[in-house]
């Protein structure tokens, strides 16, 4: 936050109190949109509430001191000034009465208090609802839920910021428009619209993880998954995407060289892998009773991160996950990577083989992984002027730079 | 019989500069002659949503079933002696001249 940087560039106390007031407003951020949007039923209120509460602390705080429960004060603060407008535009009294019974004090509800934790998971229900586009909820989450800043979200989305904002207010014009309800879906509804929530923090982590993206998405997608998990338990798709984001997030530090490129798994230096995130995922994942299609690739991914080496690494347990996720959430990308581990596990003709069945329906036409995958699993079988070529072509397919540069590698060290 | 009557726009409507119908005077009249049974005008497409279920599972999504320019923007439920009669109240609606109208008579499932 820019506004907390210039604050301590002269003062240590105030420099501390602006982060105080950063801090607490992205912690309170999701939980004072979401209760006024109820109230109100006004998104665009409630997220200028939101922010005029942290205004108000980044102005009174460094002077008058954090208060006890800062939470609690920007809730109360972005609830009066919420209550303010709707006076100035002569609303509906009921709403008013609602903001009243909000919280008179400025103390902070008792933790997991339903209302409150409700209202939190209607947000994410209504944001990631099926009926709004989907790059529209992904930047809708971020937007309302995570509180970034729609020139960052434009940013990362490769579009104008008066595009992001038409963007998002089409989409909140969309929920009041077709009445989509502010509500958390209960019984077979909530297992039918769970894995769609799940897909947006996804898509919202990949986003962060990406090459070119922003990493600070990765960072939401954890927070919201950690949120979920809080408010949503005995949903094992939960914990199991959690664990699945801690392991590919464990390996942040150690997946970009000093030049930013992309360092592949084999190369990797494994000492800079946060070790306290895979542990974490593992007590998550060891907590899992039922495997879905997210807990499986958290297993794959777990195989791995506690794995000492690549040549340590338990390959026939890692294909037989993939057997267990191409039975269940079959993909050509699955089905690429099931032949990578049968490749390890079992030799480059097994992979191969399975490679070649991959292929056959064309879905991974023109796709540069596969044509990677082909020469790795070629040069493994000791052909290597066939996997350089093999490589230099797959250079030519793939887009990303950083990739490129890696395919042109592994070309020139075969030649 | 009863149709369907489905209110479009259309990309090309007609540049006659004679007066409109009226809505209200169309509405009264075919009510008052018992061949409209309801109908209402429909919100934007942007707040379209199209369901569908497949291999038993919902799918549902943003915006109408076809993306097209052309969009239904209102429905009116006739009961009427035969097509000709449908084609009357429709002839007389504003936009037959605006837009185009369809008409669908109910399936006979005898």
């Amino acid at each position: 936050m820019a506004d907390a940087r210039a604050a301590g560039a002269t003062h240590p106390a105030a420099a501390a109190a602006a982060r105080a007031a950063a801090t607490a407003a992205r912690d309170s951020h999701a939980q004072i949109v979401a209760t006024l949007i109820r109230v109100t039923g006004d998104w665009t209120l409630a997220e200028d509430c939101a922010q005029e509460a942290l205004v108000q602390a980044l102005r009174r705080w460094p002077a008058g001191g954090v208060p006890a429960n800062p939470a609690g004060w920007l809730m109360a603060v972005a609830r009066n000034r919420a209550t303010d407008v709707l006076r100035r535009a002569a609303v509906e009294r009921r709403k008013l009465r609602e903001l009243a019974a909000l919280a008179p004090t400025e103390e902070a509800p008792p933790a997991g208090e339903e209302e409150v934790v409700d209202d939190r998971l209607r947000l994410i229900f209504t944001c990631c609802h099926p009926a709004l586009a989907l790059d529209a909820r992904v930047a809708l989450t971020l937007r309302t839920i995570c509180g970034i800043p729609t020139a960052d979200i434009a940013r990362a989305f490769l579009v104008t910021e008066s595009t992001m904002t038409r963007r998002l207010t089409r989409a909140k014009s969309k929920i009041a428009d077709a009445r989509i309800p502010y509500r958390v879906p209960s019984g077979p509804a909530l297992a039918e619209r769970l894995p769609g929530v799940l897909g947006v923090l996804y898509l919202l982590f990949t986003r962060g993880y990406d090459a070119g993206g922003e990493p600070a998405f990765a960072d939401e997608a954890i927070r919201l998954a950690r949120l979920l998990e809080s408010l949503l338990p005995g949903q094992p798709e939960i914990p199991a995407l959690l664990a699945l984001f801690l392991f590919q997030h464990s390996r942040r530090e150690a997946r970009r060289d000093a030049a930013g490129d992309l360092v592949p798994l084999d190369r990797q230096d494994r000492r800079r892998w946060d070790h306290a995130a895979i542990a974490e995922g593992l007590a998550l994942l060891g907590r899992v009773r039922e495997d879905g299609p997210y807990a499986l690739q958290a297993r794959i991914a777990s195989v791995h991160a506690t794995a000492a080496s690549v040549e340590a690494t338990d390959w026939p347990a890692v294909a037989g996950w993939y057997d267990a996720l191409a039975a269940r959430a079959p993909s050509p990308v699955v089905a690429l990577n099931r032949a990578v581990a049968h490749g390890y596990a079992y030799g480059p003709e097994a992979g191969l083989a399975l490679l070649a069945e991959a292929r056959s329906g064309g879905a991974l036409d023109g796709y540069s992984l596969a044509l990677a995958a082909e020469a790795d699993l070629t040069a493994r079988r000791g052909d290597r002027a066939r996997a350089a070529a093999l490589f230099r072509r797959a250079a030519e397919q793939t887009h990303a730079d950083a990739e490129r540069r890696a395919l042109l590698d592994r070309a020139a060290e075969l030649s | 019989m009863k149709y369907m009557m489905f209110v479009c726009t259309d990309t090309e409507p007609d540049t006659d500069q004679s007066p409109e119908p009226d809505i209200e005077a169309w509405v009264a009249d075919n009510d008052a002659r018992g061949r409209r049974l309801d109908g209402h005008e429909l919100a934007p497409v942007s707040a379209a949503t199209t369901v569908r279920v497949r291999a038993g599972e919902v799918l549902v999504s943003d915006g109408p079933f076809a993306e097209t320019k052309e969009m239904i923007v209102g429905f009116d439920l006739l009961e009427c002696a035969d097509l000709a009669e449908a084609v009357e109240v429709a002839r007389t609606h504003p936009m037959a001249r605006n837009g185009r109208i369809e008409l669908r008579p109910f399936a006979d499932l005898g």
